[in-house]
């Protein structure tokens, strides 16, 4: 049943979330209250973790410049030493956060921490990153991408995914910059600045 | 590059840009994606314990209802195993779903389909999956509905359904549709998926076997999702 000589199933075709996956994914942010507690993912600091608490702004931007209002953001990320939720990390932080965006806006918003580093298979350290997953009406298959940070020019430098994008012009798409308390992390589906969606 | 889940498979997927979609015209990115190795940023992901459930959380005729109400359609449970294309199944992994009512009604502020609300039907639930990889809800059918694509176009009976996998790689939402429905093969959405072949593993099968009686009908959809390979060689960079 394991090995890759056996007959393998396909993966389940993805689809368009549609312009109603709040109704499924934060339902007391559309009004639909009485049947979960909470929506899940609101908040990724639930404790007191170590680490420096930092605030993620941006929008989902399309072809013809305007933000989405309808989009689903999820972000899953290290501590703020480098390691994950379920495999050692801080206590009080769940890595994971989930945000429908702002009614009027589209702009998201993640209180989180700033992530530790953490390493490639091969051995060599990561630049600190966000990983982001977004899906929305018209995007058929969820976009990943990642957030670095401008300000980890050092790290950046060295980081095994970054290093590696023939289009160096593009990697600028990928840097979160402080903009007043947050880093702004804005993500362009498509057009001059398009964002760097990765195949992972 | 080492790379612990299958690769997606592109051609099986809907691409990106479908025009007969129309809105993913200008929500589709033009440059390709980048293929990447994953890391364990991309092999971790969140964890969500049964604790987290409550009582009606997967009963939908009920979760919304007011007490000793019920959601309005014909009633069904839905059962699945969610597996990955090894074969093997994915325990303790949250499946979430949401859907209009019996007559194709979504409870969303920005809806204005005129066919009413049930005002015992909220339209979302969510489970665990077993030690097994088995899940199970409890709904009513819902109905088609027109939307502002094409002058004429219905999207079939579905349901929309999110899986989160054990890691982020896995993440995956799609849409689950009803065995025999005419309006699945004349449906843009699920037309930008490539092969009937792939559409066929959307369509839930009526299961007579599994039905209660004199209560509800039952429908199996099973979800794969991708494949962990066993890491069997571990790329070292020379002289590290």
């Amino acid at each position: 049943m394991t090995g890759p000589m056996t007959h393998r199933a396909k993966e389940s075709p993805s689809q368009t979330a549609g312009p109603y996956v709040h109704i499924g994914c934060t339902p007391n942010f559309l009004g639909i209250e009485g049947v979960y507690p909470e929506d899940l993912g609101t908040r990724l600091i639930t404790g007191d973790p170590a680490g420096e608490r930092i605030t993620i702004k941006g929008r989902v931007i399309d072809g013809a410049g305007n933000a989405l209002k309808d989009a689903l953001i999820e972000v899953w990320q290290a501590d703020a030493e480098g390691r994950f939720a379920g495999k050692g990390g801080a206590e009080g932080f769940t890595g994971w956060g989930r945000s429908p965006g702002d009614m009027n806006t589209g702009e998201f918003t993640f209180e989180t921490l700033k992530p530790g580093r953490v390493p490639f298979p091969d051995g060599r350290l990561q630049a600190p990153h966000v990983t982001f997953w977004i899906v929305a009406r018209g995007i058929n298959l969820g976009l990943h991408t990642r957030m670095y940070f401008a300000d980890e020019e050092e790290a950046n430098a060295e980081d095994p995914i970054l290093t590696r994008i023939e289009h160096q012009s593009r990697v600028p798409t990928l840097l979160a910059r402080k903009d007043g308390d947050a880093y702004r992390f804005d993500i362009h589906l498509q057009g001059p600045d398009e964002t760097i969606f990765f195949d992972i | 590059m080492t790379n612990g889940y299958t690769a997606r498979d592109r051609g099986w997927h809907p691409p990106a840009l479908t025009p007969l979609y129309k809105t993913s015209v200008a929500r589709s990115p033009r440059f390709a994606p980048i293929g990447a190795a994953t890391s364990l940023s991309e092999e971790t992901g969140p964890v969500f314990g049964h604790d987290l459930l409550g009582p009606k959380d997967n009963d939908l005729i009920t979760n919304f209802a007011a007490p000793g109400e019920m959601a309005i359609g014909p009633r069904i449970v839905v059962q699945g195993t969610v597996r990955d294309e090894f074969g093997r199944p994915v325990p303790h992994t949250l499946v979430e779903v949401w859907q209009a009512n019996a007559g194709g009604r979504y409870r969303h502020k920005k809806e204005g389909y005129l066919a009413p609300l049930d005002p015992n039907f909220g339209g979302c639930g969510r489970c665990i999956t077993d030690e097994n990889g088995f899940y199970e809800f409890r709904t009513v059918k819902p109905g088609p509905y027109p939307w502002p694509n094409g002058p004429d176009d219905w999207r079939p009976a579905h349901i929309h359904v999110s899986v989160f996998g054990h890691s982020f790689a896995q993440r995956l939402i799609t849409q689950m549709y009803f065995e025999g429905d005419p309006m699945i093969w004349q449906c843009p959405i699920v037309g930008t998926i490539p092969s009937r072949e792939a559409i066929e593993t959307l369509v839930a099968r009526l299961d007579r076997a599994g039905s209660i009686p004199m209560d509800a009908l039952c429908y199996q959809f099973d979800i794969t999702l991708r494949g962990r390979r066993q890491t069997m060689f571990e790329n070292r960079m020379e002289g590290m």
